[in-house]
């Protein structure tokens, strides 16, 4: 069960208070009516699933209720940021290495199957 | 004395406290602190169950967790009974009954013992290949008979009559393993102030000082020490001590699974207390003390009862006091069994000779076992052994060849090496490294905020391993802002350092060989199956797992791992690091369900949710059907009345006369701020600015996909405030929805959010009479139909108490909904009652309710939609605004696809039979004949019979439904085809005068 520290509550919580809300950083088109299917695909549909860091959105659902965003490694679970909703992405080139985007398959490290 | 076994003078336990047990129906004596296992060696009792696929006899192979063997089925009485309990860790009590498993119809005479002979057809893999055909008799033949000869013990029938608790814990340094290194580093954490747990498994601490007996620490007798210290520990207000306390799962962020258990040692438990307690550990630094499990040798029947572990019978003779033999034999590659020897010898044990498979053995045993005339046959091999229910002789060659010769004993000790218990580290995701020279996998990077000290890091010698550990946990405590207290320092002394060990299939059990050479004694995984597994083409440690079941039985191969790998890594001709080891997963060792479920069962399983008029409900007769959390009265049957009749009745009097039904579950919000009608724009397709104050409008929301997420009626109370109703099951998501979309996407919107689903009781008055019972009740509120025409809301009292009163219907009959303070609800629900009871309505469920919408053609969301159908779908195209440039779902609207022809879409249903009514899910064609698989053109999505209509009516959602009306489709259903006619939705009052009257 992860620790998570929530930036409103200024502490960290139980993820059973918490819950996850996908990926961060993904704005809704102010002009949405009007943008193609590709672009439509592109925001609601197309995610990165990366290996390694992570921005996604946590809402502390069970204490203050509201959305923030936090920087995760997917391999190790250890946050490296949690930030408050509509603040940029901090930079963590320096703590944090470059994200492999592709994720690691059974044939990618094993070869296919002889 | 309580068992021949027993040796006076020897062991920790007190000959005058006894406690008597059975073991398959025979009584034996035992004394306090026995494990089963213990006391039975200590009454000469080695046979004590059969192996899991060849039935062979088997023995207690260990005295502690990792035993594969010595599974045994333990009662308290009938309820209180635990198959598959270890006979090595389970405490002895006075009454306990003892069973031996996987034998029938005795343990002596198993007929499943043929299995043994007819071994060579069982090969690793034999069940893949074997049972292929015919396809059927898998399962009707195959797998019920293998399944009941090959087993474990037999779950129980009975409920489990006692309690389990749960607690959560922080702390500073959780300190795993209370043997020489954990104590230490307990003392060393615990004197800078910081709040500790240390805990562990066995009932008393001190770990390897259980067998060790030539340990002192700081003078004294290393046992005797273990015991001050925990004392000591135990007695400091920072510091909690738990024994009988299993580390059984590391997970994130530091969070550490224990279980303790509370009362399975005690003969009559108090029943308040709880059988095990889960402690689920937060901690800010981890300390693993887990020490290190012997592993056994691997050569030719290796496997008969009286072989075990040379650690083992250590703890049986110098905790225990109980002799394993009269006549026993070493068989190692690592010095620590010959302490085994010094110490039977002692005690004055004949040792008939020690095998070492090395042909240099550490000079300082050596030099020990000449001086107590011991024989040492260096550069040896036991490469067989004889007898059925116990060992009786070993067969000994030199090493490379040479003449055998055979050597009677009762017990063979045997000693490959010590496996470091790197299983909680590895479960925290560390990397483990090996280590060629010790030829150990140990921790190597961590991942988390822990360390690893003594056996457990592959830290050699007492001194070491006690320097590491104070070092250990005075940083970790330190890391942890305390830093108080003085330096603890402890001197250890032992009498020898510990060299050699090796991994794999001994001498005579080799590549050409075909000896039972068991590995795996759990689940009868042998040297050549590992062998096997590879000519069979498995190249990956985790294909030859799972091939040859190596290590998954429920001991997890804490004795076998490393042999199946060294093994494997031979027969691939590569080395052991890059053949990998399989990862460790969580428990350590197995947890019993009643300690995860916990508090978790019964009324307590899941929150059941009630109504404020839920008794007058269940007072008058109700039956509830459960809707989430949710109990709603479903109908309210009369003395004699089926189901069908009561809601037949309920239809009727409803549209005749008038009904109340409880909506209190729907979900209700109350959305608030100046920006609340520009915020409902956004989050439904309808048009919410042009509603005026006093006035409601049913509302589609959409998922951005544009697909239908939920429906209600919203009301407007105020300019600034409405009250949104949801349906009962999506009132959390709907609310979460809104959230997601005010808190990140529209934060510049003034408005505020609130859940009020519980705070209001909702009463629907529906019906003819339906204002005539409402009436005299009402103040303030002119409630005629020219004041309070359909679709209003009005404030003002009810019965004296303040009202929402909604002019509103889900029936297609004029009706109101009361709202009132929940607390209100049932003393309002009476008093309409009693005028509504006079006037000859009737109360009604949600069955009646949801036959009355579907005759007036009303959806629900979630029955007649399923996430892939659209307003347009639904026949809902007019509560889609054309004006607006944005709300939720918008674009999603266009997509390609939803725009398509020939989506499905939702319609009426009528069957040329009336009297039939539909199954709801039921698939429906245009023509019945065609050749199977039939082109599906949709599904049946609400079915009931309508006694207001004198006929059955339908919804189905249709490929191009709605240009399909007066169509006839059919709909096959194993005994016959049902022609339906589609209709429009509205089967009851199309102009809508009842509704508006």
């Amino acid at each position: 069960m992860l620790l998570i520290y929530c930036p409103y509550c200024e502490e960290e919580r139980s993820e059973l208070e918490f819950r996850h809300g996908g990926d961060a950083h993904i704005a809704r088109p102010t002009n949405i009516a009007d943008i193609t299917d590709e672009e439509f695909a592109e925001f609601f549909f197309l995610r990165d699933n990366p290996k390694g860091l992570i921005f996604e959105r946590w809402r502390h659902i069970h204490g203050c209720g509201r959305f923030f965003n936090a920087a995760r490694d997917t391999v190790s679970d250890k946050f490296y940021a949690s930030y408050k909703a509509g603040e940029p992405k901090p930079d963590l080139s320096a703590v944090h290495p470059a994200t492999e985007k592709t994720v690691e398959t059974y044939e990618a490290t094993e070869g296919t199957a002889k | 004395m309580s068992g021949a076994n027993r040796i006076a003078g020897q062991g920790r336990l007190t000959p005058a406290r006894t406690a008597r047990f059975t073991f398959d129906g025979k009584s034996y004596e035992a004394l306090e602190g026995d494990t089963v296992a213990s006391a039975l060696l200590a009454n000469g009792v080695h046979l004590v169950g059969r192996s899991f696929k060849y039935h062979r006899p088997r023995g207690i192979v260990s005295a502690g967790p990792e035993e594969p063997n010595a599974l045994i089925d333990v009662a308290r009485d009938t309820a209180r009974r635990q198959p598959n309990v270890r006979a090595t860790v389970q405490e002895v009590f006075d009454g306990m009954k003892v069973t031996s498993q996987n034998r029938w119809p005795s343990l002596t005479f198993d007929v499943g013992g043929l299995n043994n002979l007819m071994s060579p057809f069982f090969a690793a893999g034999f069940y893949y290949k074997t049972f292929m055909w015919p396809k059927a008799a898998w399962e009707k033949v195959y797998e019920p008979v293998i399944r009941r000869a090959a087993g474990l013990g037999t779950a129980p029938t009975e409920e489990d009559p006692d309690h389990y608790a749960n607690r959560y814990a922080t702390c500073d340094v959780l300190v795993v393993g209370a043997g020489v290194a954990g104590l230490s580093a307990a003392l060393s954490a615990a004197a800078t102030g910081a709040r500790v747990i240390l805990c562990d498994e066995q009932p008393e601490v001190g770990g390897a000082l259980h067998y060790d007996r030539s340990v002192t620490v700081d003078g004294k007798e290393g046992f005797v020490w273990a015991q001050e210290a925990a004392a000591r520990l135990a007695a400091m207000d920072n510091v909690t001590v738990l024994s009988r306390t299993t580390a059984f799962g590391y997970y994130n962020h530091n969070f550490v699974g224990l279980v303790e258990r509370v009362t399975d040692h005690v003969a009559r438990p108090d029943r308040k207390a709880p059988r095990e307690r889960l402690w689920q550990v937060r901690a800010k630094r981890v300390i693993l003390a887990t020490g290190a499990i012997e592993r056994h040798m691997v050569f030719g029947n290796n496997d008969r009862p009286g072989i075990m572990l040379a650690s083992a019978a250590r703890t049986y003779l110098n905790h225990f006091g109980v002799a394993v033999g009269k006549k026993v034999a070493i068989y190692t590659a690592n010095d620590s069994a010959y302490e085994a020897a010094f110490d039977l010898k002692r005690a004055g044990v004949q040792i008939a000779a020690i095998v070492d498979s090395r042909g240099k053995p550490g000079d300082a045993v050596l030099n020990e076992a000449r001086s107590h005339g011991i024989e040492v046959l260096t550069g040896h091999s036991v490469v067989d052994t004889k007898g059925h229910r116990r060992v009786s002789a070993i067969t000994v060659v030199r090493n490379g060849g040479g003449g055998k010769r055979s050597i009677t004993v009762d017990a063979l000790l045997t000693s490959a090496g010590w496996t470091p218990s790197v299983h909680l580290f590895s479960q925290s995701r560390g990397k483990v490294a090996y280590n060629a020279e010790t030829g150990q996998f140990l921790p190597g990077t961590y991942a988390q905020d822990c360390l690893s000290v003594g056996a457990c890091n592959g830290t050699i010698g007492l001194q070491a391993t006690i320097e590491e550990a104070l070092a250990a946990g005075e940083l970790m405590a330190r890391a942890t802002g305390n830093d108080g207290g003085e330096k603890v320092e402890l001197r250890g002394e032992n009498a020898f350092e510990w060299t050699g060990g090796m991994a794999g299939a001994a001498e005579g059990a080799g590549a050409d060989t075909n000896v039972k050479a068991f590995i795996d004694f759990q689940n009868d995984v042998c040297a050549k199956d590992i062998r096997l597994a590879v000519r069979e083409g498995m190249h990956s440690i985790e294909h030859i797992k799972r091939f040859t079941t190596n290590g998954m039985a429920t001991d997890q191969g804490k004795l076998s791992n490393l042999h199946g790998l060294a093994i494997a890594a031979e027969t691939l001709g590569r080395e052991i690091p890059k053949v990998g080891l399989t990862t460790f997963r969580a428990p350590y060792t197995p947890v019993t369900f009643g300690t995860i479920i916990n508090h978790s069962r019964g009324d307590l399983f899941d929150p059941a949710r009630k109504t404020p008029m839920h008794a007058w409900e269940a007072a008058h007769g109700a039956i509830f059907e459960d809707v989430g959390n949710w109990k709603r009265a479903w109908y309210y049957p009369r003395a004699g009345e089926t189901m069908q009749e009561a809601v037949d009745r309920e239809c009727r009097t409803v549209r005749e006369v008038a009904g109340l039904f409880d909506a209190s579950t729907l979900g209700k919000i109350e959305v608030v701020g100046p920006d609340a009608a520009e915020f409902l724009n956004l989050m439904y397709t309808n048009a919410w600015d042009t509603l005026k104050p006093g006035r409601c409008r049913y509302g589609i929301m959409l998922r951005e996909d544009g697909f239908v997420y939920d429906d209600g009626v919203v009301g407007r109370i105020a300019e600034d405030r409405f009250h949104v109703t949801t349906t009962t099951g999506g009132a959390p998501r709907v609310m979460n929805h809104m959230e997601d979309y005010l808190q990140t996407e529209f934060p510049h919107l003034k408005v505020w959010l609130t859940s009020t689903t519980e705070q209001w009781a909702v009463i629907a008055v529906q019906g003819p009479k339906a204002r005539e019972i409402i009436a005299p009740l009402v103040e303030g509120i002119d409630i005629s139909n020219e004041a309070f025409p359909h679709m209003s809301v009005r404030e003002g009292k009810i019965c004296g108490v303040p009202t929402r009163l909604f002019r509103m219907s889900f029936t297609g009959e004029a009706g109101f909904e009361v709202n009132v303070p929940a607390d209100y609800g049932q003393a309002v629900w009476e008093a309409i009652w009693a005028r509504a009871e006079a006037l000859g309505a009737c109360a009604y469920g949600t069955e009646t309710m949801h036959v009355l919408r579907a005759e007036k053609g009303y959806i629900i969301v979630g029955q007649d939609t399923d996430g892939t159908v659209t307003p347009f779908d639904a026949g809902l195209a007019w509560a889609v605004s054309k004006k607006k440039t944005d709300f939720v779902g918008i674009r999603g609207l266009k997509r390609p696809d939803l725009v398509k022809e020939g989506r499905k879409q939702l319609v009426g249903l009528r069957t040329k039979d009336p009297k039939l009514v539909l199954e709801e899910g039921a698939q429906i064609v245009a023509d019945p004949n065609q050749p199977v698989p039939m082109k599906m053109l949709g599904h049946v999505t609400s079915a009931y019979w309508s006694e207001n209509c004198g006929h059955s009516i339908a919804f189905a959602l249709v490929e191009g439904g709605h240009s399909r009306t007066g169509q006839t489709l059919y709909v096959p259903m194993p005994d016959r085809t049902v022609a339906v006619e589609v209709t429009d939705m509205v089967f009851i009052d199309k102009e809508g005068v009842r509704l508006n009257g």
